[in-house]
Order: C-alpha cells, then sequence, then structure tokens
C-alpha cells in the first residue's frame, strides 16, 4: 500500500472517516505519521476553542478578583484556586465520573459524558482560572501614571476601564499568555488517558502514539513523532501570538518592543 | 480479607449507616488506598531532588563553554519543554526498561545470535530480565516505582534547568567580576560565588515548579503504578453484593471529589510554606522584596 493511500485511509480516522480499521501489523512510518496527525485534529479542536472562550471567562474573573466587592471577589478567588490548586488530570476525572451521573439525571446532559464537550468544558474553565490569574497580575501592575493620565483626560467606569487599562493589561500580560496558550494545547493530551472514552477509537494525537507504541511495543518511533507534531504546534502558536503581540504594541518605538519568546518561567 | 478493626462489623448488612461507614473505610483494600497517599509523597520525597540534581546538571550544561555540552544542555531544557509532559512519561517508562534490559543483554548474554526486535516483540535473554522473572512482588513494585522516579527527574529537571539558568544569569554580573579581580579561578567563581547567591532569584520559579510537581503525581497511575487514582478508580467503581459485604452504587464521583480535595489542600499549605521560606531568604537581599522588607522594618 503506498503512502498516498495510507493518507486517504486515516487522515481524517480521528473524525470516523475512511478506513474502520485500525493498522494492526506491519506498521509504517508513514502509517505513524498519518494517525498521529489525524489525531492532533483533537488536540488543535479543544486547544483553539478552549483558549478562545477560555479568554473571555479569564477576562472577567480577572476583573472580578480585582473588584473592591467581596461578593465579585470572593467567588473568583475560589474559582482561580479550585482549577489551579488541583491537578487537571484529577478535573478530569471528577468531571467524567460527574457528568455520568448527571446523564442519568436527564437526557439534556447526554453529550457532556462523551469526549468532545465534556473535555472541552473542563479545558475552558481549566484555562479560565490560569489565564485569569495572569490577567489578574497584570491588572495589579499597570503602571500608575496610565491610571492618573485617563483621569486626568475624565475617563472613568467603563471607557477608562475600555480604552486604558485593558489594553494595558494586554500587553503586560500577552508573553504570559502565550506561554498558558501553548501549556494548554500540551495539556490536551491529556483528555483520553482520563476517563474520557475514546469512541471507536477515535482519538487525540496521544491516543494514536500510545496506540502504536503499544501495539509494536517500539516507544521510539511513535512518540518522537508526537514530539514533532507538537514542537511545530507550538510553532505555530507563537507566530500567532506575536502577530498579535505585534499590533498590541504597534504605537511604542521599535526598540521598546517585547518580542513574544517561549521563555516558561511561569508555568502551570 | 484482613479482619476488620472493629468487633462490630462481622455483619455489615445489619449496620446502621454510621456504622456501616465506620465500618467500609476501614476494610482492607481502604487501608491500602490510605497508604497510597503515602506512595504520592515518597514520590515527591524522591522525585524534588533528583529534579533539582537532574536541572543543576542542566543549567551547568547550557552555560558550558564547551559547544557540544552546551548544545546539549539547552537542547535537553527545549526539548522536553516543547513537547507535553506526559508523552515523555509513557515513552520513557519503555524506553528506560527497554535500555536497562538491552544492556544488561549485552552483558550477560554475548553469544546470543539472534535479534532482539523481532517485529513487535523485544526479545532479550531470560538473565538479562529485569526485574527477573522470579523475582518477588515487591521488588516489581519497587522497580515500577523507581522508574518513576527515574522519569520525574528526567523531565521536571529540565523545568527545574530552566529555572536554575535564568537564576544564575539573574545574579549581579558585578559580583562575578569582582571575584576575577579577586583573582578567583572560574570553577571558584562558580562554587562560592554564583551558586551561593543564585537561590533567592531561582525561588519564586522552584516554588512554582513545586506546585507543578505535586499536581503531576496522578500521572504515576499512568505508569502503572498502584497510586491514588488507580485505588479511587477501583474503590470507587459500583460494587454488588455477590463479590464485597459492602455493595454501594457508582462512588467514583465522591472518591475523585476526595482527591480533589487533598490536593487543594496540599498545595494550600505548601503555598502557604513556601511563602514564608520566600520572605525569610529575601532578608538583607539587594532584591526589590528585600528592599521593600528593609523599609518597613
Amino acid at each position: 500500500m503506498s503512502c498516498f493511500e495510507t493518507i486517504q485511509d486515516y487522515a481524517f480516522r480521528s473524525l470516523g472517516y475512511g478506513e474502520r480499521l485500525l493498522p494492526r501489523s506491519d506498521f509504517t512510518l508513514c502509517e505513524h505519521f498519518t494517525l498521529i496527525g489525524s489525531g492532533m485534529i483533537w488536540n488543535i479542536y479543544y486547544g483553539v476553542l478552549a483558549v478562545v472562550t477560555g479568554f473571555f471567562l479569564a477576562n472577567l474573573l480577572a476583573v472580578a478578583k480585582n473588584s473592591n466587592s467581596s461578593w465579585a471577589r470572593k467567588p473568583a478567588e475560589w474559582f482561580i484556586f479550585l482549577f489551579r490548586g488541583s491537578p487537571l488530570f484529577i478535573q478530569f476525572f471528577f468531571a467524567y465520573s460527574l457528568f455520568l451521573n448527571l446523564k442519568s439525571v436527564s437526557s439534556f446532559f447526554d453529550p457532556l459524558s462523551s469526549a468532545w464537550a465534556g473535555a472541552l468544558i473542563v479545558l475552558f474553565l481549566n484555562t479560565a482560572a490560569y489565564s485569569a490569574e495572569i490577567f489578574y497580575g497584570a491588572l495589579q501592575s499597570i503602571p500608575r501614571g496610565d491610571i492618573e493620565a485617563a483621569d486626568a483626560y475624565g475617563l472613568t467606569g467603563w471607557s477608562r476601564f475600555r480604552k486604558v487599562m485593558w489594553p494595558t493589561t494586554m500587553r503586560l500580560a500577552w508573553p504570559a499568555y502565550t506561554n498558558e496558550a501553548i501549556f494548554l494545547f500540551h495539556a490536551t493530551t491529556l483528555v483520553f488517558v482520563s476517563g474520557f472514552p475514546a469512541w471507536r477509537q477515535k482519538g487525540d494525537a496521544l491516543y494514536y502514539a500510545k496506540y502504536l507504541a503499544d501495539k509494536t511495543f517500539n516507544p521510539f518511533v511513535p512518540y518522537p513523532i508526537l514530539a514533532f507534531y507538537f514542537i511545530l504546534l507550538t510553532l505555530v502558536i507563537i507566530f500567532f501570538f506575536g502577530l498579535i503581540n505585534k499590533r498590541l504594541n504597534r504605537h511604542l518605538p521599535q526598540s521598546q518592543r517585547t518580542k513574544v519568546k517561549y521563555k516558561p518561567n511561569l508555568m502551570r | 480479607m484482613r479482619s476488620a478493626i472493629f468487633s462490630f462489623c462481622s455483619d455489615p448488612a445489619t449496620l446502621e449507616t454510621f456504622q456501616w461507614m465506620s465500618c467500609y473505610l476501614t476494610t482492607g483494600k481502604h487501608m491500602a488506598f490510605y497508604v497510597s497517599f503515602g506512595t504520592v509523597l515518597l514520590l515527591l520525597a524522591f522525585a524534588a531532588p533528583s529534579a533539582l540534581l537532574f536541572g543543576f546538571g542542566g543549567a551547568m550544561a547550557a552555560r558550558a563553554r564547551f559547544l557540544p555540552l552546551n548544545w546539549l544542555g539547552r537542547g535537553y531544557i527545549a526539548i522536553v519543554r516543547g513537547v507535553p509532559d506526559i508523552a515523555f512519561f509513557l515513552f520513557f517508562v519503555i524506553a528506560l526498561d527497554q535500555g536497562l534490559e538491552y544492556l544488561r543483554h549485552k552483558v550477560k548474554c554475548p553469544d546470543w545470535d539472534q535479534p532482539i526486535r523481532q517485529g513487535n516483540d523485544f526479545i532479550v535473554c531470560d538473565i538479562a530480565k529485569l526485574p527477573l522473572g522470579n523475582s518477588a512482588q515487591w521488588i516489581h513494585e519497587t522497580y515500577g516505582f523507581a522508574l518513576a522516579v527515574v522519569t520525574f527527574a528526567i523531565v521536571f529537571g529540565a523545568f527545574a534547568a530552566n529555572v536554575l539558568y535564568g537564576a544564575m544569569q539573574a545574579v549581579p554580573h558585578a559580583q562575578i567580576e569582582t571575584a576575577e579581580a579577586y583573582g578567583l579561578t572560574p570553577r571558584q567563581t562558580f562554587w562560592r560565588i554564583l551558586v551561593p547567591q543564585m537561590w533567592t532569584y531561582a525561588l519564586p520559579g522552584l516554588s512554582n515548579l513545586w506546585m507543578v510537581l505535586i499536581k503531576a503525581t496522578p500521572l504515576l497511575f499512568l505508569l502503572g503504578v498502584e497510586d491514588i487514582v488507580y485505588w479511587a478508580k477501583e474503590l470507587g467503581g459500583s460494587k454488588t453484593a455477590n463479590f464485597t459485604a459492602y455493595p454501594h452504587p457508582d462512588w467514583r464521583t465522591q472518591y475523585f471529589l476526595a482527591l480533589l480535595v487533598f490536593y487543594l489542600a496540599f498545595t494550600k499549605v505548601s503555598e502557604v510554606v513556601l511563602n514564608r521560606i520566600t520572605t525569610r531568604l529575601s532578608h538583607g537581599q539587594a532584591t526589590l522584596a528585600g528592599e521593600a522588607q528593609r523599609k518597613t522594618t
């Protein structure tokens, strides 16, 4: 079987298209690359949706944690503590068995016990908590001068936040937020090893890498391929976040702009 | 089945809720569950210092003037950090096992002529197996645990190397120049000037790393060690009266909730302790935190 046919058969295997049976013996390098690459679709799906939706909740949470009213502050603090203080792995297990229980309450909750919805919700809440802590830290370190300038212009309330505080927060937080996004993409590999079932062997990249490593009993081929895909993905994320960073800092002189670099000092 | 702790546990079906619970929570399997919390702490006790050691080595390599060593250090940090850690855990557990068996095979059975990889099998001679096929159960468990510790050390060593490398760079350059002016050799400068001063810069990163390490311990489950996740799954699953004296429906949600609470408490306590250490260590240092302390007192 040529490599082209393999790609036709397995490129969208993780979504359920193409050949139904996974290869069982005589694995070729092409099959390794195609299957693991097919699984990457799920990693990208979880990562992109969780980052985009998590971003909005994270902003809300950061503002709530920064507020003077304890009615807003306390829930935000507890939410962030809950999701940052416990392992994502256990959160997945807990959520999955919780969703299974909910399923017996009403059929409305049915999708939650499958990975595409249930795991996405956990990842969304998780990344919202981590990002909120980053945004909160940035909100706290807005230079006093910026706020005084806003006051001098007569800006108050929403317009002060929208026009002065929020852009500065994003500028300060962006390098750390880039790291968070990268780690979130890494964390998506936990989905199918932590309770959520890979229905009809439709799994993510790690699921297929593990399948191949278990079948061939040779970890030296599938895992480096997985690593290759993830390093590629990391570079793509850095590129996109770098573009946004450039736009955020477009008013600054060239020499004062900070570049987004993969500097994982603060990690999840 | 072990004998029960409370005398009234002989016939659980007749008991009231409170007594039933106290019997249920003291069965032999639950005792194993409680002991597995010790496994997690033991893992941390071994993995944290060895990761620090790996990290120190990695940071030293990344600073080395000798280019291949420099590349090795930087490559180690970059690759381990760029790839999901679970992939590394799953990889190293098999790779280390096969690597060790391969080495022992080469030493112990030099006149073995068949290939080691035959199709989908990895075949070494019997006396090269690790652990040996006839060894006791506890040796198997210890070997599995040791592999897990080494894997944690390699993965988190890269995280630590990154932190320590940054800390070494953060020590004010004037300190190094002064040491050179006094005629200290590079080695003396490193051990007497750089290393004692870098810890205050490394501490925030290392505290963060400790939290990450705590939150990575449930991954032991993936490495085949019978840890708290294993027991929570095992004990939480629904039990029928045919197989146990304590039948109950699916309680996994409750068991995982208990694990969540355990981890939340653990990270909270760590945070408080680490904050105290940071405050104490920044006392009298020429950093912002040290300066802030000087002004308040």
